[in-house]
């Protein structure tokens, strides 16, 4: 019988048991979405508000339609257009969906800790779908499970997370998750990009692109925010690309296959080449599937009520 | 009007009492002290049994937000605030709405002040006016000093904002120095803190929250420093919180400059470590640092490089502070928080005696800012705080006379407040005075 979680509100939080529950749930739900029918009473009568305060396409579809197919209601508040314009709190607006007998709170926003703010002031169960440069849980539990999928346990893994680490939930996420369950974690990219510190939290970090790629079996390529360029953090798009840019002939200099993850969407040609995003080593569009059923199972858990 | 005191601990800096004395005060001034007084009718009898009396206590960094920001607080709940924290005198910060840089608004606090907290309590604490450095604190241009100093501006601050311009800085200085009034120093360099909200430290990277690294802070003390001993001038660096600009400090007075400094009780102890509730109430600035910091100030407590203890009491409303940790402003109220908390973690831990206590909560910042010092002599103005040692209690803001309720030392045990001050003829007795 699953525990249930109350909130998903970051990895930080969760015990590598509860990290293993919730990708053995998913991994039910995967079978669900081979289905010709790919959906399930589970959720039935259950109403889930995805409240994104930052624009979102991917994340906010995926989790929709993990919703949709646990046959849950489902009713998406976008930020623009509604009564955030209007100069309404992030209190107000989640108190006021709540009073209108909702179930489950899904929670996008560009401050850190707007989930954690909203499950002091709600009922509801909270699920973080990313916050500010803080956390974003699903995303990592995706991952996770995808390089289960694809490799066996996650235990000894050497996983290589490049790009802009400082300002990436994706990045902190992946690396609680992954240090819980025994994996080995790196980190690549210039050094104005990555922060202080994260030998305490057992990372190792690589400024040339040639050693992580020799030393990972995963690399988890991030896509560079195009703005960090402007804001100075590093000197271009053509210098990045040009050293830590993923392509064809720096993963040839290797002598083994390494996985290709990405969180998308992809800037093609800069962190990443299309025919490496699109070739055999890529399991991109799995981690996408695999992103349904993680979420399925994480609403599941949550939705779990006490008996 | 006689108010008579029996059993008083005298904590007399001068050194002229020491031990259980009885106070008799005649219309707000001190009419006798000694043992076994009494005996004439009085209007007031109040047996201390043996709490402390010590001069009036003085923050001498405090936010009134009056004029411009009455929803958060006002020169009336302020006054009702630091009254009931113990405070005879407040400094006020000029980052008011209009700023501080005029001599008519100088004035205008001032007039308040003398109607406040009610007018039949008016000028219970005295509040005295910082004016700001540069005109609007936008750092260009310094603003009219002389005209603000004779309007009765004690000091001069941009705080909120440090001056980093090194030229509008040097005039700084030089100007002041004719006026022989500080000043003061928010040390923070902006451009390294942009965006940052927390201390850049392991823990606060685990939080996913934007940092500020500390060296914003120990660079802006650093240079003040060079420009202090180049130009001359009066300098105060407010609010530090980074062990290492406390050590600058340290070398700096070394070396003989005229550099004083003080520290909040929330940066003595308080640490990042709280930031994993992402509650805005601990989003102050500077940031709170780590444990190493805490126990560093402590130390230079103890070592006397720190000058005095201020409160930086900064009070938002609760919708201002109730909402995503970024959005929220910095800070937090601490007039009704600081003796507790300096009794609580200073005194009753050993760290400093009562006398050095009088010193970095009433002597010292007078001096630096050119305040009479009040006497316990016979026929001097009465000018006191009584505190009760021993008095146990936990900080719940919904008790504080503030408006706002953004303290980060909510819900902590406390031994030791204030219970009642006299202010020439005004006076105010907490309920807590038994």
């Amino acid at each position: 019988m699953p525990q249930g979680i109350r909130n998903l509100l970051g990895l930080r939080d969760v015990e590598p048991e509860g990290l293993l529950e919730i990708l053995d749930t998913a991994r039910s739900f995967r079978e669900v979405l081979e289905r010709p029918i790919k959906k399930v009473p589970t959720l039935q009568g259950t109403t889930v508000v995805n409240l994104f305060f930052e624009s979102s396409t991917r994340t906010r579809i995926s989790f929709e339609l993990a919703e949709r197919r646990l046959s849950a209601d489902v009713v998406n508040f976008v930020a623009s257009g509604s009564s955030v314009s209007k100069g309404e709190t992030l209190k107000d607006t989640a108190r006021n969906i709540e009073a209108m007998k909702t179930d489950i709170v899904v929670i996008r926003h560009s401050s850190t800790g707007a989930p954690h703010f909203l499950s002091r002031l709600l009922k509801s169960p909270v699920i973080n779908a990313g916050d500010g440069i803080n956390e974003h849980p699903t995303q990592a539990l995706l991952d996770m499970f995808t390089m289960r999928e694809k490799l066996g346990e996650l235990k000894g893994l050497h996983v290589c997370i490049v790009g802009d680490i400082t300002h990436s939930r994706v990045a902190r996420s992946n690396i609680f998750g992954l240090t819980k369950l025994g994996a080995s974690v790196a980190v690549c990219g210039p050094r104005t990009l990555i922060p202080d510190y994260l030998d305490r939290f057992g990372v190792k970090v690589f400024y040339d692109i040639d050693d992580a790629i020799r030393w990972a079996d995963v690399l988890n390529v991030l896509r560079i925010q195009l703005e960090r360029e402007a804001g100075g953090d590093f000197p271009s798009i053509r210098e990045y690309r040009l050293y830590w840019g993923v392509n064809r002939s720096r993963l040839e200099k290797v002598n083994k296959q390494v996985v290709i993850m990405h969180p998308g969407p992809i800037n093609r040609g800069v962190e990443l080449d299309a025919d490496i995003a699109d070739g055999e080593s890529s399991v991109i569009l799995d981690q996408v599937t695999n992103g349904v059923a993680v979420r399925m199972a994480v609403l599941y858990l949550t939705g779990v009520k006490p008996s | 009007m006689k108010i008579f005191f029996r059993n008083a601990r005298i904590v007399d800096p001068s050194g002229n009492y020491d031990g259980l004395f009885d106070i008799m005060i005649v219309d707000g001034a001190i009419q006798e002290i000694g043992s076994s007084l009494g005996g004439n009718p009085v209007n007031y009898e109040i047996n201390l049994r043996g709490k402390l009396v010590l001069p009036g206590l003085f923050d001498m960094h405090t936010h009134l937000r009056e004029p411009g920001q009455e929803y958060k607080e006002d020169i009336a709940s302020g006054t009702a605030a630091a009254a009931n924290g113990g405070f005879t005198a407040i400094a006020a910060m000029p980052n008011t709405d209009p700023v501080v840089d005029s001599a008519d608004v100088v004035k205008y606090v001032i007039d308040r002040a003398k109607q406040s907290p009610t007018a039949e309590q008016a000028g219970l604490v005295s509040v005295y006016q910082i004016a700001a450095i540069t005109d609007g604190r936008k750092g260009v241009k310094l603003s009219e000093m002389k005209d603000l100093s004779e309007a009765g501006a004690v000091a001069f601050s941009d705080d909120g904002s440090a001056v980093t311009d090194s030229q509008v800085m040097r005039l700084a200085l030089e100007y002041s120095s004719m006026l022989g009034k500080p000043i003061i120093q928010h040390c923070e360099d902006h451009a390294l803190t942009k965006f940052g909200t927390v201390n850049e430290s392991p823990k606060t990277i685990e939080y996913g929250l934007k940092t500020q690294h500390r060296l914003a802070e120990e660079l802006i003390v650093s240079r003040d420093i060079m420009m202090l001993e180049a130009f001359g001038g009066k300098y105060h660096a407010t609010h530090l919180s980074a062990a290492e600009s406390v050590e600058i400090v340290a070398a700096a007075k070394k070396r003989g400059l005229p550099i004083t400094c003080d520290v909040t009780p929330h940066h003595l102890f308080l640490d990042d470590g709280l930031l994993s509730s992402y509650d805005s109430d601990y989003k102050v600035n500077p940031p709170l640092r780590t444990k190493a910091d805490n126990e560093a100030l402590v130390d230079a407590l103890k070592s006397g490089v720190i000058d005095a203890i201020a409160s930086d009491h900064a009070p938002h409303a609760i919708h201002e502070k109730e909402v995503e940790f970024d959005s929220a402003p910095f800070g937090m109220i601490g007039l009704e928080t600081t003796v507790g908390a300096v009794m609580t973690g200073l005194y009753h831990t050993g760290v400093l005696d009562m006398h050095a206590i009088v010193r970095l909560l009433c002597l010292n910042p007078r001096k630096i800012m050119g305040i009479p010092i009040p006497q316990f002599n016979l026929g001097a103005r009465a000018d006191l705080t009584i505190i009760d040692p021993d008095y146990e209690w936990t900080v719940d803001p919904d008790n504080f006379k503030s408006k706002s309720r953004n303290t980060g030392f909510k819900g902590q045990r406390f031994k030791g407040n204030a219970v009642g001050v006299v202010n020439g003829e005004r006076f105010y007795f907490s309920d807590r005075l038994s």
